[in-house]
């Protein structure tokens, strides 16, 4: 088992939370993890990415220089990274955000309207639950019920008050295909 | 009872610190490394440490070198051009003698280079880096759980030798999270813990009560040759004791991959790929850079019929491999500058063409 | 026959290095005094600084340690951070304090560190030779001014005092000399008013000592005490520029 992710967004859209999160679950279910963030001058001026690899074997390098998978909550980030996308890889966008096609088509392309949702469901900034949640249908890392168990290990304590709308927002992502 | 926990280089090189009786950390902001500035300065103050953001990179490392006077377990952290201004702190801890632990999580260079990992700063570390005769022990972790591990070792070879022990990490390794494993009670360790150190300092600076008075100084008018004797005397020592290194597939290994820190786990990855070709590769990584294994590197360039340095600078670490190698066998070379962070892919294509 | 003169216990029978006329002697023996008189040998750790009084490790019985030019400051910070029990004090020249290390000075004294700090204002250095200091006069003559300090192009004597002075995080902050008879009786009242504010656990002193220097101000011992009256006294004047927070009645 070997997984190369990359999500970008804005900041405040919880790209760094969602990694996090991903690398920790992975770690859980007994997988060599890395999670990597975007530091310094390059995070200033509002893009955040990170990089989480997930491997049943030692990992070399943090960095993917061609990740298997890319989930963008943005256009700029798309911009970015879908030309880095590995051959037949997996494309999670928020179409929400983002109002253009990708260019590739050799990418299996899931648009997710991640801030609709979210802020259906009372709060935008859940929309990087819903993007996870489809995620995790896809690649099936981990099965949902253990991403929904294990979300109050990584949620801050100040934040478990939104533990429930968190959870909605990974089930509401998870229905979509 | 111990339990794994995802956490970043930096916080990983705090905590075990503060494991290793680390109470007294001395530091200045500068990119990869605030994490660990950071956590010493929620985690000390919870278990009765002293935490202090200095005016400089060159007063943290004073103050580095006042704490240890004192006796007590003391700790600095910074990135390369912060490195350079400790140096001349660094000389004096050498010169006095001092045992304190220097973390330098590596970036590019020269001058403000970027913040991108590099590994442009081996010469610095391992030959001593600031004026004068001397050597401080370089300790390259290459993934999370050695940056810990090898924390807690640099406090008790500084302590065991009286020197300035450097913990070489880059950007990388720094940022990056991966399991690492903990003993569950020591991070919950709160509370007024033990400041001073475990080991018996008679030299530390206390009051001259009940003893004759202790000197700490680097002036030797008239008998600094002898000085400088028994510093080299104590290099040699460690020289002989305090090598360490990881050998993986050596056995039939016909091209030796060297390389450390970051570049040794990529290489790691190339190795495996070359093998899958049939390619018989092994592989040495130095875990001290200074003492360095030449021994080790002697004894693989007389059997191996190449070997390929990778690292993260324009070849530094190379010099000491051919120098161990003393010619037996051609040594190549493969290195990324300025932040460029080699593939396996690319270390594979210079196997290749060996 | 009584004995009326000894040396303080806390100093070495060592025969000092400085000149015929030099400052520093008499500024340690009153440091030695101060120490012995309040009884804080065995819990004082001194920080030798780089400059003429680098030796100074060889005069005192305590324990000591030498710091890099201009670091005693954030020397002392670690010694006094590591071990409050301490008393520690400092000793430094005008270079050593107002030029190389005028970061680590101002920001230990900003920090409110408990320490005390012994700062001799010679106007010059004298271990490399006799060069310019930061506290060299407008117009003095030295080997790296030799046509004399001009303002233009060398900038002002540096008041490190007045400066410090203006930080919250200092107690007290003295300038005195060592010219006359009653000025020692003073330089010494103000190294011990500094000391005992470290015992009584209160942030930073700094006493200011002019001190004369013959040999570097090409003069001998006799007119070095006048051009240190004459000259150096109306650039830097002698009194207290923070006063100390009174004593607590017991």
């Amino acid at each position: 088992m070997h997984e190369e992710i990359i999500m970008a967004g804005f900041g405040g859209q919880g790209v760094i939370f969602m990694g996090k999160f991903l690398a920790y679950l992975g770690m859980r279910k007994g997988n060599q993890v890395t999670y990597l963030p975007s530091y310094g001058a390059e995070v200033r001026g509002g893009t955040a990415n990170c990089t989480v690899i997930i491997s049943s074997e030692e990992i070399a390098s943090p960095l993917s220089s061609c990740p298997y998978t890319a989930i963008v909550m943005n256009k700029p980030s798309l911009d970015k990274f879908e030309p880095r996308i590995k051959k037949d890889g997996l494309l999670i966008l928020n179409s929400s955000l983002i109002n253009r096609d990708p260019d590739r088509d050799d990418l299996k392309i899931i648009k997710v309207p991640a801030t609709e949702i979210a802020m259906n469901l009372g709060n935008s900034r859940v929309a990087n639950m819903v993007a996870l949640g489809a995620y995790i249908i896809q690649k099936k890392v981990v099965p949902l019920k253990t991403v929904l168990d294990h979300l109050q290990d990584v949620l801050p304590k100040r934040a478990h008050h939104l533990l429930e709308i968190n959870k909605e927002a990974l089930r509401e992502g998870a229905k979509i295909k | 009872m111990s339990k794994k926990v995802l956490m970043c280089g930096n916080e990983a090189i705090g905590e075990a610190a503060i494991q290793a009786n680390c109470r007294y950390y001395f530091g200045y902001p500068i990119t990869p490394q605030n994490e660990l500035t950071a956590y010493m300065a929620g985690r000390l103050p919870e278990v009765g440490g002293v935490f202090l953001q200095s005016e400089s990179e060159i007063a943290a490392i004073n103050m580095v070198y006042g704490a240890a006077a004192a006796g007590m377990r003391a700790m600095t952290s910074s990135s390369s051009p912060g490195i350079s201004l400790k140096q001349e702190g660094i000389s004096y801890l050498a010169g006095a003698e001092l045992p304190a632990v220097i973390i330098n999580i590596m970036r590019g260079g020269p001058g403000l280079g970027n913040i991108a990992p590099a590994q442009a700063d081996y010469f610095q570390a391992t030959r001593g880096g600031g004026h004068g005769d001397y050597r401080t022990i370089v300790l390259a972790p290459s993934k999370v759980q050695e940056m810990m591990d090898l924390t807690r070792l640099a406090f008790d070879l500084a302590d065991k030798y009286r020197n300035p022990v450097i913990l070489l990490g880059d950007g990388l390794l720094g940022q990056m999270m991966e399991p690492v494993e903990f003993k569950v009670e020591s991070l919950k360790l709160k509370g007024k813990g033990k400041k001073t150190s475990t080991n018996k300092k008679p030299w530390a600076l206390t009051g001259a009560k009940g003893r004759p008075r202790n000197l700490l100084r680097s002036l030797y008018l008239g008998t600094l040759e002898q000085h400088n004797q028994h510093l080299q005397e104590k290099y040699k020592k460690i020289s002989r004791k305090e090598v360490r290194y990881e050998a993986i597939s050596l056995k039939d290994a016909e091209i030796v991959l060297i390389a450390y820190g970051t570049s040794a786990r990529i290489s790691k990855a190339a190795l495996a790929k070359a093998r899958k070709e049939g390619l018989k590769v092994g592989m040495l990584r130095p875990i001290t850079l200074w003492p360095f294994p030449s021994d080790i590197v002697a004894g693989i360039a007389g059997r191996a019929k190449a070997l390929l340095t990778v690292e993260m600078s324009a070849g530094q670490m190379v010099e000491d491999v051919k120098l161990a190698g003393e010619g037996k066998c051609p040594v190549h070379f493969y290195g990324r500058m300025g932040g460029g962070v080699p593939t396996a892919e690319e270390i594979l294509a210079e196997i290749r063409k060996i | 026959m009584k004995k009326i003169f000894s040396r303080p216990q806390c100093m070495t029978d060592v025969r000092t290095h400085y000149c015929p006329g030099c400052g520093h002697g008499i500024i340690h023996r009153l440091l030695g005094e101060v120490i012995d008189e309040l009884k804080i040998r065995e819990r004082t750790i001194g920080i030798a600084p780089v400059g003429c009084a680098v030796l100074l490790y060889d005069y005192f019985d305590l324990d000591i340690i030498e710091a890099a030019h201009g670091r005693p400051p954030a020397v002392a910070t670690g010694l006094k951070r590591a071990n409050p029990e301490n008393i520690v004090f400092t000793y430094q020249g005008d270079g050593d304090l107002a030029a190389i290390g005028t970061a680590e000075i101002i920001h230990a004294a900003n920090r409110e560190e408990k320490l005390t700090v012994i700062f001799v204002n010679n106007a010059v250095y004298g271990m490399t030779g006799g060069q310019m200091a930061p506290t060299t006069l407008i117009g003095q003559k030295t080997a790296t001014s030799p046509a004399g300090r001009e303002a233009s192009t060398a900038g002002y004597p540096l008041k490190v005092a007045e400066m410090l002075a203006n930080l919250p995080g200092t107690v007290y902050v003295d300038r005195t000399a060592v010219n006359t008879p009653a000025n020692i009786a003073k330089a010494k009242k103000a190294m011990r008013t500094a000391f005992e504010l470290q015992i009584r656990g209160l942030g930073l002193s700094l006493v200011e000592i002019l001190s004369p220097c013959p040999s570097y101000w090409r003069l001998t011992p006799q007119e070095s005490m006048k051009w240190l009256e004459e000259k150096m006294i109306p650039c830097f004047p002698l009194g207290v520029i923070k006063k100390a927070p009174p004593k607590r009645r017991s």
